[in-house]
């Protein structure tokens, strides 16, 4: 009944001056109709306010045009924010629709909306939620973490968090105008094939992963460079604190995935664009190689979403157990282990592809061997703990759920992990109660304790624990209840992306997995009202020390806030945990002697190559040759102009710091009487 | 039937045990299936969890026990912030994941290789091997959009969306795709495989019990995916023999052109019998040449093997165009079907022939002599394809074997 | 209390905790290895196309194979091109060294001749395959090929449109630190390009005419 039911774009004689765009192409359906009523009067609305208190001037000299790493690390948790509301919407309909279509109910999605629905679950939540949050973090973290004034290329910091918000613009719009993939989000030909999803869904899935792939890319670039190249005098690679560690790894795997990313997306865009034979069924073509390629990016970006997490497990642990990281060497090993191990497991997501018993049981013995580490890590906070004196703030709450969560996470990982098990278990929501239980229980749980823990850092108070905890135990709960019902679903021999269901003996579990999404659901909101809260009475939680935890590692020696140049001397560092050692050392910060310091410049470059990234995405998408054309070209010029600017630096004066200073000293004296 | 083995109560108690909570709500197939297959499958998840609970509940029982101990309202506990390291415990924690990943991966390499689903089956049920004259009953599996063909060469029959089996006996099942990928999965009876156009896997299993089951595709194939279903029916060997007997009977059969027209996408399809099948219709439609004038896949390998058909080859598209440009069966390209045939236009074919019987010679010499050709004489039986005037007759059926 | 002691002077006992001196980090002191990992990265997606060559180059789908399309004669000469212009680059950047500019203006100008022969005569490649109806949309040996080369096509185009915008840059600024750090950015790009081009020579068309 739906199979012809597909916006008829595509069927539709394109047009010179609009491509396949048409009034067709904007929504007919009731739900998104007032969705997108409810988004113009919420954007019309924010416009006015904006203009109202004559914003603008202030939002685009001092955020969007920012090179400051810690206001783009800013900007890209609230990207991750905002798109995490929009994922979790398509995850409440989802389980709505799987709880209602049982006994000859269709429930209240067609298979034109719901096969998009969980397509942009899927990537909307890894790629505009998961890796915002992480890269924002990194953004935020590491210079602070290295003694660093900023990262190493601040221009193409700002380019690369626009070049990913442009790729999230893109998936937005899909919303409205026109449709988003329905390919599940991987997008496997032949199924995303031209002959297949002739309409623009895929080539939105295309183009919004593209532009924001530059970005991840480029980040990824910057933020190893950085690393490499800015530490403190003093900082060898072994007193590295231990998120910058797993940031260092995350960083190498996105520069070492990526690129196979884009280019297997690539081909797929000439095979629909251009007619090629990739990936087709005719000429010569192989669909194989399409999932090879892509789980070859696939699987290295699991771990590039957990690792800088792993990070934040350890940094909180030990902070809030008030003791050294125990078994550092090892970390740092299991680390590096993980990052290269991550490359030849790849097969393990297509045992069922008919590869020999050989090549399989190699990959899912490659794959179990990844859970050696990360078993080595997990004792090795466990240890941590040990003999500590654990101070249970909200970061450690969220730290201890984690470990609880992950470990029952990756013990069913690991079982998928032997191919006859997989055999019976592949597709089925098992793996998705499985992915959900580490990515979640990993990725989810990581920065929420990171948010808690870093918040103070960032804005000078504390969030609201009252509420903060209220989320956690909406959320803890609320994510096993979600989720076991899938675990046993999966056993039952349910398989995923099912819209409709014959057995009514199931209904049951899905109705718990809904009550459970509606908890997780409340913890959003309350997590949603803990900052709003914490924002209000931001008087009474502000956080003077710069150090509310009594940290260990060098973000925590600057203010919070810290000034635009986070130090003002550079530290040298001579043990692991620099500040701790810094403050057994009794070493107080020099009250004068500054210099002049040295400052890259904000630009406009960035936000507005992205602005021309997207409108030239969006062309293509509608197949608009000239806009296309047109934009691409402004795109080049654009960026051969901005190379023609040599100023890109300036000084910010030694007296302008010593004021700075002052006021810190001032504050911290305040507070210590 | 009794299934002496531990491991399959095992797998019961533990789904009895989810009963537990929701009476008679959880039907665990997946642990507790029919098939003898799926059943070492259900026992290795069984044994490979077990495996894992030995370090997976210290772990969780130490995070509580020590959560809870080193509180920091708890100034009876020992505090040591300065401890970091510990050779012996580093040594363990190490060691004992390692050790647990050397056992499970054992299991994993020995049960792969046993269960690779490529391998014809070497018992039907704990303690009964399958003796070498026991020929299995072939399957040939279609994953269509969207529904199930299968086709049975032994019986001569073929059905939509139903799949009838004798218990105790090894299936062999072949299978391919249509259009997309899919994956062929029955829970109660074997773990899945993919269904993919153009290519052909493999399964083999058997079921153990008489019953009335459920399989569908694991793979999702586009908007007709969740109604993707057909029924599993394991039946007595008797009963399989009416079964297929009256299948014979049925009003339709299966030819090219039926199947041409079954091919089209279609959700909900109702059960559907054929009295006959037309033979090798499996072999054209995993060759993706069940239409006619369409160059079958392994003639196109075969050319490609020996250096391609030369510039020649440049003009022979229209019968290699499966579903470039839209999806077969999805609009009228009956007009297309019988033009462009260019390959098989005498003059041209034969100049292609002929630069490939010159590369078989340059290959021979190459090869050495003494050796035998390769691949001349199965370029001449290429001519003997059939050309789209027979084609359209269409009128060899298999009569019931 | 912060104004009591400042930190441990340098050169006493105790450790530094503060570096007094402001370390300069010069503007541009990590592009070059930020570059590296770059074109690391972009080595990458020539190893994806690779790979899709060697997957796909057998698969003619009763096509024209290398032997029927490629002519070694043509590509010999483009090789000798792309070679060419790389040792011209090195010229160039000999010139920097010795910090005269107008050498290494003039010589970059040559690379960028060299450069555009090589791509002329790919497109006429092309053109000529594309004519006589060996498109890209033939067969998956021949998507392989095209898009494979192709890339590697539209690297140069974009190093040429680098290199004359870097020409334009020196003829204003001369060889400053930022003018002379793109230069040697692009005789990475430029160089790396030719190590590429080895790698197709070799790998599609002399392995294709074997």
């Amino acid at each position: 009944m739906t199979a012809n039911a597909v916006v008829s774009t595509s069927a539709a004689e394109p047009s010179l001056l609009l491509g396949k765009l048409s009034w067709n192409s904007l929504p007919h359906d009731p739900i998104v109709l007032s969705t997108m009523v409810v988004v113009i009067i919420g954007g019309i609305g924010l416009f006015a306010l904006v203009t109202r208190y004559k914003l603008w001037g202030y939002l685009w000299k001092e955020w969007f045009t920012t090179v400051d790493h810690k206001k783009i690390g800013i900007m890209y948790m609230i990207l991750g924010l905002v798109m995490f509301l929009r994922g979790f919407a398509d995850a409440i309909m989802m389980r709505l629709q799987q709880v209602m279509a049982f006994g000859g109910s269709e429930g209240y999605l067609n298979s034109h909306h719901y096969d998009q629905i969980f397509t942009a679950h899927g990537v909307i939540m890894i790629f505009f939620v998961a890796m915002p949050f992480i890269t924002g973090l990194m953004n935020y973290v590491v210079p602070l973490q290295i003694g660093a004034r900023d990262v190493s290329f601040p221009f193409l910091n700002n380019f690369s968090f626009w070049m990913t918000t442009s790729g999230a613009v893109l998936t937005m719009a899909s919303l409205f105008v026109g449709e988003f993939a329905a390919t599940g989000w991987l997008a496997y030909p032949p199924l995303s094939g031209i002959s297949y999803s002739p309409s623009v869904g895929v080539d939105y899935y295309i183009w919004a992963l593209q532009i924001a792939g530059v970005g991840t890319t480029l980040s990824g670039i910057n933020l190893i460079v950085t690393i490499l190249k800015m530490r403190a005098p003093g900082m060898g690679l072994m007193k590295m604190p231990i998120f910058t560690w797993t940031s260092l790894c995350a960083n190498i795997l996105i520069v070492a995935s990526f690129p196979v990313l884009t280019a297997v997306l690539a081909l797929l865009t000439l095979d629909r664009y251009v007619g090629t034979n990739f990936f087709t069924n005719d000429f010569g073509g192989s669909s194989m190689m399409y999932v090879n390629l892509i789980w070859i990016w696939g699987h290295p970006e699991v771990y590039i979403l957990i690792l800088p997490l792993f990070g934040v497990f350890s940094e909180v642990t030990s902070t809030f157990s008030g003791k050294k990281l125990f078994g550092y060497t090892s970390m740092v090993y299991a680390t590096v282990v993980i990052t290269i191990l991550s490359y030849v497991v790849w097969l393990h997501h297509f045992f069922t592809m008919g590869s020999g018993a050989s090549v399989n049981s190699f990959f899912g013995i490659t794959t179990m061997v990844i859970s050696i580490p990360t078993g080595a890590k997990l004792f090795n906070w466990l240890f941590t703990m040990y003999r500590g004196r654990i101070r249970y703030e909200l970061p450690m709450m969220w730290t201890v759920a984690f470990m609880l969560t992950f470990t029952i996470g990756g013990m069913t990982g690991v079982l998928l992990a032997v191919p006859p098990a997989d055999f019976v278990l592949h597709n089925s929501l098992f793996l998705i109660a499985h992915f959900h239980n580490v990515i979640i229980g990993g990725v989810l749980f990581g920065i929420f304790a990171a948010i808690n823990y870093w918040w103070p850092k960032a804005f000078g108070f504390k969030l609201n624990q009252f509420w903060g905890k209220v989320s956690f135990w909406c959320w803890v709960p609320g994510f096993w209840v979600a989720f076991a019902p899938l675990y046993v679903l999966g056993l039952m021999g349910v398989t995923r992306r099912m819209r409709v269901f014959d057995d009514p003996s199931l209904q049951i579990w899905f109705a718990i997995a809904a009550v459970g999404a509606f908890m997780i659901a409340a913890g959003i909101a309350a997590m949603l009202i803990q900052f709003a809260v914490s924002i209000w009475k931001r008087e009474e939680l502000a956080e003077t020390t710069g150090d509310p935890w009594n940290g260990r590692t060098l973000e925590w020696a600057t203010s919070s806030p810290p000034a635009d140049y986070n130090f003002a001397f550079t530290p040298r560092i001579h043990a692991l945990d620099a500040w701790y050692d810094m403050k057994a050392a009794g070493v107080e910060h020099p009250a004068d002697g500054y210099k002049d310091i040295h400052m890259p410049s904000n630009t406009g470059a960035g936000i507005i190559l992205a602005g021309i990234s997207t409108v030239c995405g969006f062309a293509l998408v509608w197949h608009i040759w000239w806009l296309a054309g047109a934009s691409f070209a402004t795109l080049i010029a654009t960026a051969i102009i901005h190379t023609f600017n040599y100023k890109r630096d300036f000084h910010i004066p030694a007296a302008e710091v010593a004021a700075t200073e002052a006021k810190r000293a001032r504050l911290l004296a305040s507070a210590g009487a | 039937m009794e299934r002496p083995l531990s491991r399959a109560r095992l797998g019961r108690w533990i789904a009895t045990a989810c009963l537990l909570p929701l009476l008679g709500g959880c039907n665990m197939v997946v642990l507790d299936p029919a098939g003898d297959v799926a059943q070492q499958q259900g026992n290795l998840v069984v044994v490979s969890t077990l495996l894992m609970l030995i370090i997976i509940v210290p772990v969780m029982a130490l995070t509580g026990w020590f959560a809870w101990k080193y509180r920091a309202a708890n100034t009876q506990a020992t505090y040591k912030p300065d401890w970091d390291h510990s050779t012996q415990l580093e040594l363990l924690i190490w060691a004992v994941p390692l050790l647990i990943i050397i056992c499970l991966g054992a299991v994993t390499w020995v049960g792969t290789h046993l269960l690779d689903p490529y391998r014809p089956l070497a018992r039907t049920a704990p303690g009964q091997p399958v003796g070498a004259e026991v020929e299995p009953l072939e399957v040939q599996v279609v994953a269509l959009d969207w529904k199930w063909l299968f086709i049975y060469p032994e019986q001569g029959v073929a059905t939509v969306n139903e799949l009838a089996v004798p218990e105790g006996r090894p299936l062999r099942f072949r299978i391919s795709s249509s259009s997309v990928m899919n994956s062929f999965y029955v829970p109660a009876m074997a773990g899945q495989i993919y269904a993919m156009p153009g290519m052909e896997t493999k399964l083999h299993a058997v079921f153990n019990e008489t019953g009335n089951y459920e399989g569908f595709s694991a793979n999702y194939s586009g908007a007709g995916f969740s109604n993707m279903r057909f029924a599993v029916r394991s039946m007595t060997a008797e009963g399989f023999e009416r079964w297929a007997a009256k299948t014979r009977t049925a009003q339709a059969t299966l030819d090219r052109a039926a199947y041409l027209k079954l091919e089209r996408p279609s959700e909900k399809v109702p059960v559907r019998r054929f009295a006959s099948v037309e033979t090798g219709l499996f072999d054209r439609i995993v060759n993706l040449c069940a239409e006619p004038g369409k160059m079958c896949m392994h003639d196109m390998m075969a050319i490609d093997a020996r250096g391609g058909m030369g510039r020649a080859g440049l003009y022979n598209v229209r019968q290699l165009s499966y579903d470039k440009f839209a999806a077969r069966g999805t609009g009228d390209t009956a007009s297309d079907r019988y033009i462009a045939e260019n390959c098989t236009n005498p003059e041209l074919l034969g100049a292609s022939l002929a630069r490939i019987e010159d590369r078989v010679i340059d290959l021979a010499t190459l090869t050495g002599a003494g050796l035998a050709r390769p691949g001349g004489p199965a370029f001449r039986t290429r001519s003997n394809t059939p050309k789209p005037a027979e084609l359209s007759q269409a009128g060899n059926m298999d009569p019931a074997s | 209390m912060s104004s009591a002691t400042t930190t441990i002077a340098a050169g006493s006992e105790a450790p530094v905790y503060y570096e007094i001196d402001e370390h300069p980090h010069p503007e541009g002191h990590s592009t070059l290895l930020g570059f590296w990992i770059y074109l690391m990265s972009d080595c990458l997606i020539f190893a994806i196309l690779f790979a899709c060559y060697a997957v796909l180059g057998g698969n003619l789908a009763a096509g024209p194979g290398p032997k029927d399309l490629f002519d070694l004669n043509l590509i010999a000469l483009n090789t000798a091109m792309l070679l060419f212009s790389s040792i011209t680059y090195g010229f160039a950047m000999i010139a920097m060294q010795n910090k005269n500019l107008r050498h290494t203006q003039m010589w970059l100008a040559v690379t960028g001749l060299f450069g555009a022969a090589f791509l002329a005569i790919e497109l006429y490649e092309f053109s000529h395959l594309i004519h006589i109806g060996a498109t890209p949309q033939r067969s998956a040996f021949l998507s392989a090929f095209f898009t494979l080369v192709g890339t590697h096509g539209l690297h140069v185009t974009f190093g040429l449109v680098w290199l004359v915008t870097l020409i334009v840059q020196l003829g204003r600024h001369g060889l400053n630190p930022a003018n002379q750090r793109r230069v040697a950015c692009l005789s990475l790009f430029w160089h790396f390009l030719d190590v590429i081009w080895i790698g197709v020579f070799t790998f599609v068309y002399l392995m294709g005419m074997l």
